[in-house]
């Protein structure tokens, strides 16, 4: 970094925004502020491996010797092709299965949990492998949908680098020996009436596993079970405590709300009905033709996450001020006693307005609190609710879901109580990993030596099998049955596609262990228990039937109202003082609580506004960095992203982190991401980010006031893949509006624009009669979750290139998700675009080629050819959106072979040195084509699906035939909001953008 | 001073010049064979398999139709290897002690598969769909030849781009109506020409250039 270099500054950036007129979008702070460096960046297309042009800059690999290299490769390319191909064998069933067709995927119908609550998948089946997830449409938490942690969990199945063998102390032993040292223990506690025996888990909401639980404590009646998920809703368990002196589901209906206000709450990217929040959501703000009505959003959060940048007003508020905006807002509805001014204005600015936004919208409206708010937060939210007359229009109470929902944070205290005390004979970790993820005060991890016998069960050896002497292999879900209920209490059942890899059990199996029959398979156990449960002589019947749709029917729990103790929602406290900076919290957008951190495409996936990967960082505003003495802004040195190192002092602990600058993130505060410092993860998650557990106390799980950070002087290289990959948002490729100017002036979107008319160039005319593929994204409905780019990844067969390459931007995703900013950098609008192949007709890729490996296809595909692409890296060099991909290295695994179960079969593995890009998944095309040929009829629409497509969970991207005025997205493509991004330099791209709109409160001057 | 080259090193310069020119033209000729030779497209070399299975004899002597084996020929892009089983519905009666098919009965009593070797062996870069094409009528011999007469199996053509894109260009020479997709030795009733036009048009067999598309073959 150019410490001379003049410091970046909020004002002077300020002062060049004065000057733009109109709705200007910007990349980032650097960006926006021109430095020298930043336009440095991007002159070249991948600046980060442009080598030295001369011997004098890089003796190695200077120009003549880069030459000789490329002349020597050049003479020596033509014989690669003159290889005989070896011989390869076929190996058939001794017996077919009945359904199985080799060469024909099959789909199964399963469930995926986080933090116990399960969402429907389907897996894809190939010859008994399943390579890919997606959305069950017929479960309701799904709707078709699939997130990010879904996709990439086939991924997780095949990690090498899980546990394989029954382990004790460091030496292999088998299921058998724990088994009968289990047996030695158990009948030591007879006497005891099990008194000695704990067992930890992670949230449990399988009605099965309820039910062992009930069987294993009727025989030892001292057993204590204890549940810890470290990002679990421990605010929202204890205000609906609050609120209604009884544990309670809430969940939400956003089909029937036309005024949102969340509190912190990421509802559309994260919780366990996300995906059918977000489908909702997006339903109710689609703008058709005459259809002009959109919700409306309100976000009050303190960092940026996509639903923040789906708000029509968003405030950036520390986390604390939240629940003194809570209590005011329900002043302001009338029904709280809070304080409607203090010393913080900003929390008070937007009362009027949104109060009386959604007094007019009673019945209609929505607050929703975030799951890391506190309980005070939740109880007014349910209040205001109750108040607004939401109750059983837009909010539904059940009972709880959670087997047994308890105060969890208690429950380990309970434990460690005993721990100390000496009383645990037998400790039994089924999952997670408390001695990771534990608050730190308590030391979990040397307090596990303290049980007589410890045994963790688990996908991977991690920190927590480390502190314990059994270390036993878990089934990962793809291996295993199971139940586990949804977010409405609904059950979903998990049915498993593989044997399982390297031998592991499942939970329920190893509970099992403990009763009076203790060698049933998870089958016979989840379907002896439903057995139970179902009354008729059908069982069979409705047992497959279950099966098949992934779910049971009519399982959801019943909606109750129960009464709000209102008296017991305590008036809030006035803003808590600012002692020093405020520390928040929160899971990490792709490694969760760290539980993902070994999964190379998790890490490799730009996080939703920052496109940070395989890191973490301490995020800070611009105005708060300014403050500690840093730049206003991140800064590209030399060829990266460099963040200067933070020192983080919080209640005498101490972390260092570097620091990254957030536009949007509230003034003094600083976000840290849990879920990386990882000591035992594996060899993708081992030893990267920053651990940020180390500073988390069970006094302040989400957030508190009295954090020191000090810069150090040492910096940090960022591995982000956004810079040099995306565009300048001042060529008009952003477009957007609010819904009162798109009602006035419809066509805003082609505004001085240009559109080139068709049949402008100098090349023959190509013509396509038959089908013509084109796909339509609505940048009204996408919030940047990057579910797509991790779909696209699992479907692809998209190589993992690890953080050095990423730093060097060769990651190879074919989709990205651009996100730009718009208007003052303390509190900017965010903006997400999904960028695919735009499958231009006039594709200037095309043109360029020296061995014509990139086509076009009679129905209008830029189609690759990996087998003739030599590596110029011209098309890419020739391509205006950046969507091309360079294999630099042999980046595909073609040695692991528990990786090559992975692959798609239907898509290439590609080596090294060829290009590749979005194919708008051609395997997909030709699978449906076939299929409708064979059956002499066109191919319907909707019948191909894009994996992007597949998976979003709002419908953002339709895909389908330009050809048929009837398809879904021709009449998208028919809509005045549609534009062709970098449309005036005539490449006629097929993938194009329907311009977003936004529904503000005129009321309010942002 | 004299001449350096005596008359004749113009001769031996021609030589050299038309020589290495001829050399240079010989060894890209040698090259061209070699890379076409059926040594390395491996087209007409038998392979050894466990059991010397004979198309010969279950085609051409018993009349087996080829999907009595090959279920999924017309279902999916693989035409599946037929399990131990189909092998066992005659051979649990016929030839019990005939030690050539030792390794099939032990592979029904192990539960071991039978491992074959590969006849037809595209690049992984290339997929090929069989049920497309027996369901727009290309017959099984036109790619896998006369099995009928062929007591070991081999690869009948080239296998190679050009031998796959002469069909893709001109369909109507080699199609055949759905009803003979199987026959073995299928001699058109009249002019090919004229039936393969026919039947490109009833079957609705796409155009040349949608089948020359690189991702017709190549994703």
């Amino acid at each position: 970094m150019n410490d001379s270099s003049e410091k970046l500054d909020l004002a002077a950036v300020r002062a060049k925004l004065q000057g733009a007129h109109g709705r200007e979008y910007w990349r980032s702070l650097e960006d926006l502020a021109a430095t020298p460096e930043f336009q440095e960046l991007m002159e070249r297309e991948f600046p980060r491996q442009s080598i030295g042009w001369s011997e004098d800059e890089d003796p190695v690999k200077g120009r003549r010797n880069f030459l000789k290299l490329m002349s020597a490769s050049l003479a020596l390319a033509g014989l690669s092709a003159c290889t005989r191909q070896p011989t390869e064998f076929i190996t058939p069933y001794i017996r077919q299965p009945e359904d199985l067709i080799p060469g024909r995927p099959l789909f199964y119908a399963t469930s995926t949990t986080l933090n116990g609550v399960a969402t429907g998948v389907l897996a894809e089946s190939h010859e008994g492998r399943p390579t890919k997830i997606e959305g069950n449409p017929e479960h309701a938490a799904s709707l078709g949908a699939c997130s990010a942690f879904s996709q990439a969990s086939v991924l997780g199945l095949y990690d090498p680098d899980r546990m394989t063998t029954v382990n004790y102390a460091g030496e292999t032993r088998s299921w058998g020996m724990f088994f009968g040292a289990l047996r030695e223990a158990l009948t030591a506690q007879k006497s005891k009436n099990g008194a000695g025996i704990r067992i930890l888990t992670e949230t449990i909401t399988s009605p099965t596993m309820a039910d062992q639980f009930k069987r294993i404590r009727q025989m030892y009646p001292g057993l204590k079970w204890h549940q810890w998920e470290p990002a679990g809703p421990h605010g929202a368990r204890a205000g609906a405590q609050m609120a209604f002196g009884q544990p309670v589901n809430t969940y939400y209906d956003f089909s029937a709300a036309n005024v949102i206000v969340s509190l912190d709450s990421d509802f559309l990217a994260s919780g366990p009905a996300s995906l059918r929040y977000a489908r909702q959501f997006a339903a109710k703000r689609r703008v058709r033709g005459d259809k002009t009505e959109m919700n409306r959003l309100y976000v009050v959060e303190p960092m940026p996450t996509p639903t923040g940048s789906k708000a029509d007003h968003r405030l950036a508020l520390r986390a604390a001020d939240i629940e003194v905006f809570a209590g005011a807002l329900s002043t302001a509805i009338g029904v709280g006693k809070g304080p409607r001014s203090g010393d913080n204005n900003d929390v008070y600015k937007w009362l009027d307005p949104i109060g009386k936004d959604l007094a007019s919208n009673k019945g209609a409206s929505l607050i929703i609190a975030g799951e890391c708010q506190p309980p005070s937060v939740h109880a007014f939210a349910h209040a205001m609710n109750a108040a607004l007359g939401n109750v059983g229009k837009t909010v539904f109470y059940t009972d709880p879901i959670e087997a047994e929902p308890v105060d969890q944070l208690a429950s380990l205290l309970d434990l460690v109580k005993d721990l100390d005390a000496g009383q645990v004979d037998l400790l039994l970790i089924l999952g997670g990993n408390p001695a990771y993820n534990a608050p730190v005060e308590l030391g979990l991890r040397d307090r596990f030596a303290k049980a007589r016998v410890a045994a963790h069960l688990s996908l991977y050896d991690n920190e927590t099998s480390r502190a314990c002497q059994w270390r036993l292999p878990e089934a990962h879900f793809l291996e295993a049955w199971g139940d586990a209920r949804g977010f409405d209490g609904s059950v979903a059942l998990q049915q498993p596609l593989i044997q399982p890899l390297y031998g592991g059990k499942a939970a329920s199996e190893v509970l099992q262990m403990l009763t009076d029959h203790p060698e049933m398979a998870s089958r016979d156990i989840v379907r002896a228990y439903w057995a139970g449960q179902h009354s008729g002589a059908d069982f069979e019947t409705w047992w497959r039937r279950s099966l098949h749709d992934g779910f049971i029917a009519n399982s959801a729990l019943p909606v109750k109202t129960p009464a709000l103790h209102g008296e017991s929602i305590v008036a809030p406290a006035r803003a808590p003082k600012l002692n020093g900076l405020e520390v928040i919290f929160r899971p990490d957008p792709a490694v969760y609580d760290g539980r993902f951190a070994n999964n190379g495409w998790l890490q490799e996936f730009p996080r939703p506004i920052t496109k940070i990967t395989w890191d973490n960082a301490a995020i800070l505003s611009p105005a708060t960095a300014h403050q500690l003495g840093l730049d206003s802004a991140n800064r590209p040195s030399g060829v990266n992203i460099v963040g200067k190192m933070l020192e983080l002092t919080y209640q005498g602990r101490t972390l260092r982190a570097p620091a990254w600058i957030q536009p949007g993130h509230a003034d003094g505060a600083i976000t840290l991401h849990l879920g990386y410092g990882r000591t035992r993860a594996g060899r993708s998650g081992t030893g990267i980010g920053f651990n940020a557990f180390g500073l988390r106390t069970g006094q302040a799980m989400w957030h508190d006031t009295g954090l020191q950070a000090k810069a150090l002087s040492d910096s940090y290289e960022f591995a982000t893949p956004s810079i040099d990959h995306t565009l300048d948002p001042r060529r008009h490729i952003f477009r957007a509006a609010d819904i009162e100017d798109y009602r006035k002036d419809p066509n805003f979107a082609h505004e001085g624009t240009e559109d080139p008319p068709p049949g402008l160039t100098i090349y023959p005319e190509w013509k396509y009669p038959g089908y013509a593929w084109g796909m339509a994204i609505d940048l009204t409905a996408c919030m940047g979750c990057g579910a797509c780019v991790v779909a696209c990844q699992a479907e692809n067969n998209i190589a993992v290139v690890g953080k050095d390459q990423v730093r060097r931007g060769r990651s190879m995703q074919w989709l990205r998700v651009d996100s730009y900013y718009s208007g003052d950098p303390a509190n900017p609008g965010i903006v997400n675009q999904p960028v695919p192949c735009m499958q231009c007709e006039n594709a200037p890729c095309e043109l360029v080629c020296p061995v014509q490996a990139t086509n076009h296809s009679s129905e209008g595909l830029n189609d690759m050819v990996y087998n003739r692409c030599v590596g110029t890296r011209y098309c890419s060099n020739n391509c205006p959106y950046k969507v091309r991909r360079f294999n630099f290295y042999l980046f595909s695994d073609y040695e692991t072979p528990s990786l090559k179960l992975l692959n798609n079969p239907d898509v290439t593995v590609r080596s090294r040195g060829v290009m590749e890009k979005c194919t708008y998944c051609v395997q997909r095309i030709n699978a449906a084509k076939i299929d409708s040929e064979k059956e002499g009829r066109k191919v319907r629409d909707g019948e191909i699906q894009t994996a992007c497509q597949a998976t979003c969970p709002t419908e953002a991207i339709i895909f389908g035939n330009v050809n048929d005025p009837e398809s879904r997205v021709s009449k998208m493509k028919a809509e005045k909001l549609n534009y062709g991004m970098l449309a005036e330099l005539n490449t006629r791209p097929r993938t194009t953008y329907l311009a977003e709109l936004r529904n503000p409160n005129s009321g309010i001057e942002d | 001073m004299s001449q350096l080259f005596h008359h004749s090193a113009n001769a031996i310069a021609r030589f050299s010049i038309f020589g290495g020119i001829c050399l240079v033209a010989g060894v890209a000729w040698l090259g061209w064979q070699a890379d076409t030779s059926s040594w390395e497209t491996r087209a007409n070399e038998h392979r050894s398999q466990p059991v010397p299975f004979s198309h010969m004899h279950h085609v051409g002597g018993m009349g087996l139709d080829c999907r009595y084996c090959h279920t999924t020929v017309e279902t999916s892009s693989f035409a599946n290897i037929p399990p131990t089983r189909t092998c066992m519905n005659c051979h649990s009666q016929l030839f019990l002690s005939s030690p050539t098919l030792e390794p099939v009965r032990a592979s029904y009593r192990t539960g071991q598969s039978l491992q074959w070797t590969r006849v037809y062996d595209l690049p992984d870069f290339v997929y090929f769909n069989h049920s497309i094409h027996i369901n727009k009528g290309v017959g099984c011999e036109t790619c896998h030849g006369r099995v009928d007469k062929m007591p070991l199996t081999y690869q009948y053509p080239s296998l190679e781009m050009s031998w796959c894109i002469d069909c893709h260009r001109d369909p109507a020479q080699h199609v055949r109506p759905r009803e003979f997709i199987t026959t073995m030795g299928y001699q058109p009733a009249g002019d090919q020409e004229e039936i393969g036009r026919r039947l490109v048009k009833e079957y609705g067999i796409q155009d040349a250039r949608t089948l020359t598309s690189c991702n017709t073959c190549h994703r």
